[in-house]
């Protein structure tokens, strides 16, 4: 049939590097989501303001990210900061584009989120005496919690998929990194990056499987 | 007592409220009739401060509900209010729903905030539904559940907006029931109602609204047994 | 003044890039959408046993970064020997990739339509095919259009990534740019406006086609 030979043993003597390229991966789509969160909060509140240039800014953020692809935001982050005199390294670039990418998207939700609880609830809980703030952090968050829930853990996984364009600029300690320099050592491209594939998915499932226990725990209602 | 006087309320170019005035004693029971958008409903919301007003004055056991330096939260936890959508909160179950309020309003205990919730919970016949979140309740049952949230504020008043007009047909009679209950127990209410007979058989008093107005007042073997005005007799007549 | 010393000619170059990012675009989605409508119909009408394991199947496109699927089957590609080019390559892993993204839009679409309505079809005498054609796919495309726009929209951007297996699409002719003239700011926001015209007008019909149909119903 075909005169290629698979060489599994080499490339499973690597996943031990490649659990430490996965850890790598998972911290960068960690922090991405707490930094694109509260930017995506900002942003939803932004583009409710009253003030023009508020809205003008949130909506140029958020049309950019969903608009244009994550690897040309991760670009603008490593080479087009440079032109202001702002250099930065590649973990860092990755982690701007991607964060910037997830505030974008993650304002939409939020701001769904917003919408999803009826005015009423806010008013039922005024009229048992609760103040505004009160209202707000008892009655209408927990519900938005609940509409944004599933979205956020959505973005978790994109969050993860998106830290493998780190490599294209130059990151080589994540799990794509690593696999690409255990590639240009040993040419074993194809066992290598199915490992790799491998782990991806597997990351994916944990993070939807143990969302929807999260999820089920608790939102019972 | 609730006194209102001469109040004004538009929503934009829509004047709802063009000069009602009543005054509501201590343990009566009004209820409030008249086509839809007659302005009743916007009424209740002036009364605990939910809305605001343009004219007029409203006064809570003498304290003036729109003034500047009335404390809004303080003073609705004297005026318990029930809605037509009955508003459960979904995320809590029935008996958090009940507590929520006694202990962040109030500053109740667990304990004591508990004990007060399954008290009235019981009144209301939830006695079984503690641990049941509302969207496992029939609508009878979640507008039952949310007078007992009310009720749990230990209200000395209590504001009904057409409580029974989202339910089906059946299961308006339960809500009734837990209306008849607390009037007799010397409960002040005031009643927006679509159910005329259930009006005349718990009422002190009966306002015919009509326009933005209070067209008819009167006890209610006088306004819904012999109305004298005209729009009443047609309004009457129209829903009977 | 501002100035740039990027060409018109430079210019070309990148609009040229950006016609090679709409034919991988539009030979993704085309293979996308065919495979998609006959994976989606299966997962919709076929009983459990064939239906989950295909769900599973397509679910593992969408769990891994589109950047390793292309490694992964440009190298499989040279391991049996398959002659073929890399835009080829990225055509057939974006085309799978967009199949199993549309396949969920066709099954979400196609179970949308309320039994009720179906039972109303059939009592009327139409035949499953019938009930199918008639009644259940004009209501499921209400349904599909936006989200497979939106589907559209996203392999457009994510076909930036081809550059990676040496296509020079939109990105990398606007790379190749900024090596040399050394002013990426400018360069990238020309690339970021020209995919920004590219998608922006579609977005604004999706969203249109979605609130019209709404309100509509």
């Amino acid at each position: 049939m075909f005169s290629y030979t698979f060489h599994w043993r080499a490339a499973f003597q690597a996943l031990p590097q490649m659990l430490a390229g996965a850890v790598v991966t998972l911290e960068i789509a960690v922090l991405s989501m707490i930094i694109g969160i509260v930017c995506g909060i900002f942003l939803a509140l932004a583009s409710g303001s009253h003030s023009k240039i508020l809205r003008g800014a949130a909506a140029v953020w958020i049309e950019t990210a969903r608009n244009t692809p994550a690897l040309l935001q991760i670009y603008m982050a490593y080479f087009g900061l440079g032109s202001l005199g702002i250099h930065i390294n590649s973990f860092a670039a990755l982690l701007a584009g991607i964060a910037f990418n997830n505030a974008g998207y993650l304002a939409e939700t939020f701001r769904g989120g917003l919408r999803g609880v009826p005015e009423t609830q806010a008013r039922a809980a005024r009229s048992l005496g609760m103040t505004a703030p009160q209202a707000f952090r008892i009655i209408v968050l927990p519900q938005m919690m609940r509409i944004v829930f599933y979205p956020l853990t959505n973005q978790m996984v994109w969050a993860v998929l998106m830290t493998s364009l780190g490599v294209i600029v130059g990151l080589d300690n994540d799990l794509t990194g690593v696999t690409q320099n255990l590639n240009v050592l040993t040419f074993r491209t194809f066992e290598f990056f199915t490992i790799a594939a491998g782990f991806y998915y597997v990351i994916a499932k944990i993070i939807t499987l143990s969302a929807r226990a999260l999820g089920w725990r608790l939102f019972r209602y | 007592m609730i006194e209102i006087q001469d109040i004004h309320k538009s929503f934009g170019s829509l004047e709802v409220l063009k000069g009602v005035s009543l005054n509501v004693e201590k343990g009566e029971v009004v209820s409030v009739i008249g086509g839809s958008g007659s302005g009743k409903s916007t009424m209740l919301m002036c009364i605990n401060g939910l809305e605001k007003i343009q004219r007029g004055r409203i006064l809570v056991d003498g304290t003036d509900v729109h003034a500047r330096n009335t404390d809004l939260n303080k003073l609705r936890r004297k005026i318990g209010i029930v809605f037509q959508q009955w508003n459960a909160f979904p995320h809590l179950t029935v008996l958090e729903n009940v507590m929520l309020a006694p202990r962040k309003v109030l500053g109740r205990s667990r304990q004591d905030a508990e004990a007060v919730a399954v008290q009235r919970l019981t009144d209301v016949g939830l006695a079984e539904k503690l641990k049941v979140y509302p969207s496992k309740l029939s609508g009878g049952q979640q507008q039952r559940m949310a007078i007992a949230r009310a009720l749990a504020m230990e209200p000395d008043y209590m504001l009904f907006d057409e409580v029974t007009s989202a339910l089906d047909p059946q299961l308006v009679g339960e809500v009734l029931d837990t209306l008849r209950m607390l009037s007799s127990k010397g409960m002040t209410m005031i009643v927006v109602t679509h159910e005329i007979a259930f009006a005349r058989e718990v009422s002190d008093r009966v306002a015919f609204f009509h326009q933005g107005r209070i067209h008819e007042i009167g006890s209610p073997e006088h306004v819904i047994g012999n109305p004298q005005q005209p729009e009443t007799i047609a309004f009457l007549k129209s829903v009977l | 003044m501002f100035s740039t010393s990027m060409s018109w000619h430079d210019l070309g170059f990148v609009l040229q890039g950006a016609g090679v990012t709409l034919a991988v675009t539009f030979w993704a989605i085309l293979l996308g959408t065919v495979l998609g409508m006959l994976f989606g119909l299966i997962r919709a009408v076929s009983p459990w046993w064939i239906a989950a394991p295909l769900g599973v199947v397509l679910d593992v496109p969408r769990s891994v970064p589109l950047l390793i699927q292309l490694v992964i089957i440009n190298s499989f590609k040279s391991i049996i020997g398959v002659n073929a080019s890399p835009f080829v390559v990225s055509c057939v892993v974006l085309g799978i990739y967009a199949s199993a993204y549309c396949s969920e839009i066709v099954r979400g679409g196609i179970l949308a339509v309320p039994t009720t309505t179906r039972r109303a079809a059939r009592s009327l005498g139409m035949t499953y095919w019938q009930d199918l054609k008639e009644i259940v796919f004009p209501m499921a495309l209400r349904v599909m259009l936006p989200s497979w726009i939106g589907l559209t929209l996203g392999v457009m951007k994510d076909t930036a990534l081809v550059l990676w297996i040496g296509i020079i699409e939109l990105l990398r002719a606007s790379q190749i740019i900024v090596t040399r003239i050394q002013e990426p700011l400018f360069v990238l926001t020309v690339a970021g406006l020209i995919y920004f015209a590219m998608s922006f007008p579609i977005a604004r019909l999706g969203a249109w086609l979605e609130k019209r149909w709404q309100e509509n119903d």
